[in-house]
């Protein structure tokens, strides 16, 4: 079974067909300049959003950002204050939920408490006024699915927290909807079976083809599992974007402080050549070097963004070549984390630098302990500049 | 160890004061009902000639008719219009008269019944007057009584259960495809069913044992068990009502028995499936 998930994953990761690439290809869900308003106060603040066929989209962002009024819009419990939400290229303004294409599972689960699994997952199929043996049939496909046939009499509250959510998925999948909505499904789980889970649900999505769009609070969990993934903030997109460009070339200071751990140098361009960019930094007390082939005046404030990773640690000095960024300073605070070190380093200026160094093969490294005078490298194409 | 022991005989006396308070005005009536003579305080010998006279009594047994009917449709529609109360309480965000109807539907439970039956003589009265509607009091005009009463309760009562019903169940099963009225009718009664039965009794028991707003509204030939005895020992002694007394209360206890006999039961039931399902899990 486990490596049929890691295959599926592998498929899905590998896919060279990114239709948000394609201007030819249509959306299935369409957000188009989408408000909510409750009251005086603004959710969800014109949101354009093109979602398609079997994505596995992710919602991330701050609480509060209006990340569950987006979904619950989309599947008909909300009517927007403005815009249009577009399923398969109609409206669905003032379509009821119960004739949508499209299925939720809840945050709280929503199991029906005095219905059994079975009849909770047959709800849907009971409505449907299905033929008795299809019905049977289904139930048990979505039972196995899940893993929980030995659990089909039971009531919700005799379940576990794990076997409810995989109930509840089982619930919303039976329809075989054309878009699944989630909202946090895998918060309720320990680390492990979130792991765990999060490989079955790729593989569901794999084999069933369905759209997902999840809501996550966990941007791990939107890397590991998302075709492309949406930064909300205050109601509003900040960038869309595959999980590596969101990471590695975030639009803002919002996201790549949102997006993983980040280092933060705050500076004015001094000099702005075709394919380099320098930048003077109260915090760095000097010029970084960043290749970018953007335009930018001088004197204008921007941010360096360098990822811990891509910083180098040295008790001696590294050779100095074209472009790279060196810096000296302190170590002030270490911690192990098995597959990786976390240093934090004081620079001279004040500033504490985040550094992450892979305990494999950089033995040379973990010789370097507290109060340890060292040097901070990183290459002018390890960092990139943002400008908000 | 001694304080302790005085503070329980403390405890007992209490308890044994209690239960003989409550209990043996019980007693006397039920000993009465099977008691030779007229006179309660004076022992003659055993017979059920009350209990015979009882049954050959027309008045009586029109008396525990009515009532048993007004109660019964009274609890009914108090229930269905109780329900529509708390769900329009509970559901609906704003509407107007809102703020109104929540604080207002509750002052009938604080009323003095003297009160309420006096505002409902007044009210037919008046009806009487405008529309010569009700030409008199009677089965009517008892059952309007009896359930503008008890539907302040019912609706008290399932308005607060409404408001423990997670709404995300509704949507789930709109989202199902289920429309509204099926999302409600097959999620959630079924959950507040519980409340729903329990003021259904209370109903039952609230008209049942109503006498002052009955004699309010009342009009002539329509007499309700409670009117009916309470006159009958206003007028002097009268064992046949003790028969009937014991009746009433042999039908409440065996009551009480049964529901909880079923109540244990069904836990030990739920206790076993339990067990047996973990046993299979492992
Ligand atoms: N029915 C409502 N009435 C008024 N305000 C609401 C309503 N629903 C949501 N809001 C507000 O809209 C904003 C967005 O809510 P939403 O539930 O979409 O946030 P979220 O991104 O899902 O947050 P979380 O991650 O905490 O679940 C919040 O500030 C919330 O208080
Ligand atoms: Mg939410």
């Amino acid at each position: 079974m486990s490596t049929n998930h890691q295959t599926a994953h592998r498929n899905a990761k590998q896919d060279p067909e990114k239709p948000w690439l394609n201007p030819n290809a249509k959306p299935f869900v369409r957000f188009q300049n989408v408000s909510k308003q409750f009251g005086d106060f603004t959710a969800v603040d014109s949101i354009n959003l093109d979602i398609y066929k079997g994505e596995m989209f992710a919602l991330v962002g701050g609480s509060g950002c209006g990340k569950t009024t987006l979904l619950r819009m989309l599947a008909g419990f909300l009517d927007p204050s403005a815009g249009k939400v577009m399923i398969d290229g109609t409206d669905v303004n003032g379509v009821p939920p119960y004739e949508r294409p499209v299925n939720m599972m809840f945050q709280s689960y929503a199991l029906f408490p005095h219905m059994t699994v079975e009849k909770n997952i047959a709800y849907a199929l009971k409505l449907d006024k299905m033929e008795k043996d299809e019905r049977k049939r289904r139930i048990d496909e979505a039972l196995e699915m899940v893993q929980m046939s030995k659990f089909a009499h039971r009531k919700p509250h005799q379940l576990s927290g794990g076997q409810r959510q995989r109930v509840a998925l089982a619930r919303a999948l039976i329809k075989r909807p054309k878009v699944l909505l989630l909202d946090e499904p895998l918060s309720a789980l320990d680390k492990k079976l979130r792991e765990a889970t999060q490989f079955e649900l790729m593989a569901i999505q794999y084999k069933l083809g369905i759209t997902f769009i999840f809501v996550t609070h966990d941007q791990e969990e939107a890397m590991a599992l998302s075709s492309r993934i949406a930064v909300l903030d205050k109601g509003q997109v900040i960038q869309v974007g595959t999980p590596s460009e969101i990471y590695e070339f975030p639009n803002s200071r919002f996201v790549a402080e949102f997006v993983g751990s980040t280092n933060m140098f705050e500076g004015t361009v001094v000099e702005d050549t075709p394919n380099q960019v320098v930048i003077e930094s109260a915090s760095t007390k000097g010029n970084i070097n960043v290749d970018d082939v953007g335009r930018y005046q001088i004197g204008q404030t921007v941010w360096v963004n360098v990822r811990p990773e891509k910083i180098k640690l040295s008790k001696t000095k590294p050779a100095k070549h074209a472009g790279l960024n060196v810096l000296e300073g302190t170590v002030s605070e270490l911690g192990y984390r098995g597959n990786h070190v976390i240093y934090r380093v004081k620079a001279a200026s004040g500033k504490i630098i985040m550094v992450f160094a892979q305990s494999q093969n950089r033995t040379e490294e973990l010789d370097i302990t507290w109060d340890d005078k060292v040097f901070i490298s990183w290459e002018a194409d390890g960092c990139i500049i943002v400008k908000s | 160890m001694s304080k302790f022991l005085r503070k329980f005989d403390f405890l007992q006396v209490i308890l044994i004061l209690s239960l003989a308070l409550l209990y043996i005005p019980i007693i006397v009536m039920v000993v009465g009902s099977f008691n030779a003579s007229q006179l309660a305080n004076h022992w003659t010998g055993f017979t059920l000639e009350w209990f015979v006279k009882l049954f050959n009594d027309r008045r009586v047994l029109e008396a525990a008719l009515l009532s048993v009917e007004i109660a019964f449709l009274a609890s009914t529609i108090s229930v269905i219009l109780g329900t529509l109360i708390g769900i329009s309480l509970v559901r609906v965000p704003r509407f107007f008269g809102r703020l109104l109807l929540t604080t207002m539907i509750t002052a009938p439970l604080v009323m003095p019944d003297v009160i309420t039956g006096l505002c409902q003589a007044l009210l037919f009265n008046q009806t009487r007057v405008l529309f010569g509607w009700p030409t008199q009091g009677g089965f009517v005009t008892i059952l309007l009584a009896h359930i503008t009463f008890t539907m302040a309760y019912a609706a008290v009562t399932i308005q607060s259960r409404m408001l423990t019903v997670d709404r995300s169940l509704e949507d789930a099963a709109m989202d199902l495809g289920a429309g509204p009225v099926r999302a409600f009718v097959e999620i959630t009664l079924p959950i507040i069913a519980p409340a729903l039965f329990s003021s259904w009794l209370l109903g039952l028991t609230l008209s049942l044992d109503d006498v002052v707003i009955a004699s309010f509204v009342t009009g002539p030939g329509a007499t309700t068990l409670p009117m009916t005895i309470y006159s009958k020992v206003k007028l002097g002694v009268s064992p046949d009502m003790n028969a009937l007394a014991t009746i009433i209360l042999a039908i409440v206890g065996a009551g009480v028995i049964i529901s909880n006999i079923i109540m244990v039961r069904a836990e030990k039931q739920r206790q076993l499936d339990e067990s047996k399902a973990m046993a299979e899990a492992h």
